[in-house]
């Protein structure tokens, strides 16, 4: 075993490796100090904390502002399934319909944790439930009496959330944080198919749990939500035609491929449920 | 093959060279990096510089997670699986499905099919074969063994997508991977809802696919793992090298 080898090994492969672990050089020092003492056993442990310093604290500004962004719209989901459950006159219908809000408020609640964690913020939330408007002006406004109109909301959220993060899993390709924020991701996905499930059964309509083709991509009947769904209508996927493809009709070419929203157009619907002052840059 | 193998023994340095690309290719090393068990394997290639390499066979489908191609006839290998499931329960659902049950499958079904063609599409010339698959162990008959299997293969789904994201290098791909995967929990959620009422995100039923219900994260499974799991379901030889 030698630890030298291993790290010439790397520099082959990434070689920023020094540059990543000189800011730390102390931290280094004490590695390789402690390195002499501990067992062959321990070692691995060792090396992975090492190695954690070098690579999981120095993310690039850009893979900060990703967490950021997407911290942003999980302060935004989690503040608003926590009003409608314990500040709203909402009758929900069944226990069930309770208990799903509350599943999903309580994992908005998690990645709002697991985020801060990553960017290491150690204090209150960065948004409270007044830095918000979720009737976005007055176009939802019996959002947290009417049960109809708080599941159209959630509905144009949790779809809003799986374009949000797709869009930005670009920039945090080959890193490990990617697999955390595509975790996150599908976990909105089945949220987004609960929460569709839910309109369909209360307002008698026939959404489906995955999002259907529409003229304008919005496949949700509900017009003050067209920009959630905006390029949904897609069904050319890198070049490939999907329509006729293996025999799907339009409607299942564009079921089957979901659509990624830009940072930009993400921030102009969650602005729209932002008070002034907080509204994302 | 067999006869570069031989040079390798004898030649050092292109085997070292191999073993890096191997063992520490930059993609694993970053997706390694954060988690301190997985700098087992860097020890490992630290000890074993002498190991030999093992030559792949060619039987079966081969799947060479060095590259992107890799990555996506994994993609393809899946897909091609959850279509021949659903393309079975659609030709001849369980009796007691619902009209809702029954044309929720049948879209599930052209979805999956979708996917299939899709990959084989983008693969060109680098595709694998069709995959034979065994299904012996699903009662297509019983609505609740269907919606057992497809929950099975929706969640392993989500978990192979989520896990094998970040060996993708090309932007293009891993974008096309997101809009897939999404898909495929979507599916996911409405089958466990079907199975059980707000199920749809049980993270804690999930944990061995590697979800954390604390953290609020979904699966995320590494390729070898999601192998195994699917192994039951396939005949054919799966050979996985440079993983």
């Amino acid at each position: 075993m030698n630890i030298l080898n291993i790290l010439d090994e790397i520099e082959k492969v990434d070689g920023e490796i020094y540059e990543r672990l000189s800011p730390r050089r102390s931290a280094m020092k004490d590695f390789f100090n402690v390195g002499k003492k501990i067992s062959m056993a321990a070692l691995p442990l060792a090396l992975g904390s090492m190695f954690q310093k070098a690579y999981g604290q120095t993310n690039p500004s850009s893979v900060n502002d990703v967490l950021n962004f997407a911290l942003a719209l999980e302060y935004l989901e989690y503040n608003y399934y926590n009003h409608a459950l314990t500040n709203s006159t909402i009758t929900f219908p069944t226990a069930a319909s309770n208990a799903a809000i509350t599943t999903i408020r309580n994992h908005e609640r998690a990645h709002v944790d697991l985020l801060k964690g990553a960017l290491q913020i150690t204090g209150a939330d960065g948004y409270v439930d007044a830095d918000f408007d979720f009737t976005a002006g007055g176009a939802f406004g019996d959002v947290f009496s009417n049960y109809q109109t708080f599941l159209k909301v959630a509905l144009a959220f949790e779809d809003t959330g799986v374009r949000a993060y797709k869009g930005q899993a670009p920039i945090l390709k080959g890193m490990p944080v990617l697999t955390t924020a595509l975790q996150i991701h599908s976990v909105e996905a089945r949220h987004a198919s609960h929460i569709r499930q839910m309109v369909a059964a209360s307002l008698g309509v026939s959404l489906k749990p995955w999002i259907s083709y529409a003229a304008n991509g919005n496949d949700t009947g509900i017009s003050a939500v067209d920009a959630v769904y905006a390029g949904e209508q897609n069904t050319v996927q890198a070049g490939v035609e999907i329509n006729g493809l293996g025999g799907a009709s339009q409607t299942q070419a564009a079921e089957s491929f979901d659509e990624f929203l830009t940072g930009a157009a993400v921030k102009t619907i969650a602005n729209l449920f932002i008070k002034t002052g907080k509204k994302l840059a | 093959m067999i006869m570069k193998n031989n040079e390798l023994e004898t030649k050092n340095e292109l085997h070292d060279e191999r073993l890096l690309n191997s063992t520490v290719g930059r993609r694993s090393f970053l997706q390694y990096a954060g988690a301190s068990a997985a700098a087992i394997a860097l020890v490992a290639a630290g000890c074993k510089k002498d190991r030999g390499y093992e030559n792949p066979t060619m039987d079966g489908a081969t799947l060479d997670f060095k590259t992107d191609v890799g990555v996506l006839n994994y993609a393809y290998a899946l897909e091609q699986l959850e279509a021949a499931f659903y393309i079975k329960v659609a030709s001849a659902p369980p009796a007691s499905f619902t009209a809702a049950q029954k044309a929720y499958f049948q879209d599930v079904q052209f979805h999956e099919i979708a996917h299939r063609e899709f990959f084989k599409k983008a693969l060109s010339t680098a595709a694998i074969g069709s995959l034979e698959v065994d299904f012996s162990s699903i009662d297509f008959t019983s609505a609740s063994g269907v919606l057992a299997a497809a929950q099975a293969f929706e969640d392993l789904g989500v978990a192979a997508y989520n896990g094998a994201g970040v060996r993708i290098t090309t932007t293009d791909y891993l974008v096309l991977a997101g809009k897939i995967v999404s898909v495929e929990a979507r599916h996911a959620a409405w089958v466990r809802d079907q199975i059980s009422n707000g199920t749809f995100a049980d993270l804690n039923s999930l944990a061995a696919l590697g979800a954390n219900n604390s953290a609020g994260l979904d699966a995320a499974l590494t390729p070898d793992k999601v192998l195994a799991a699917a192994g039951k379901y396939i005949k054919t030889k799966i050979n996985v090298i440079n993983l």
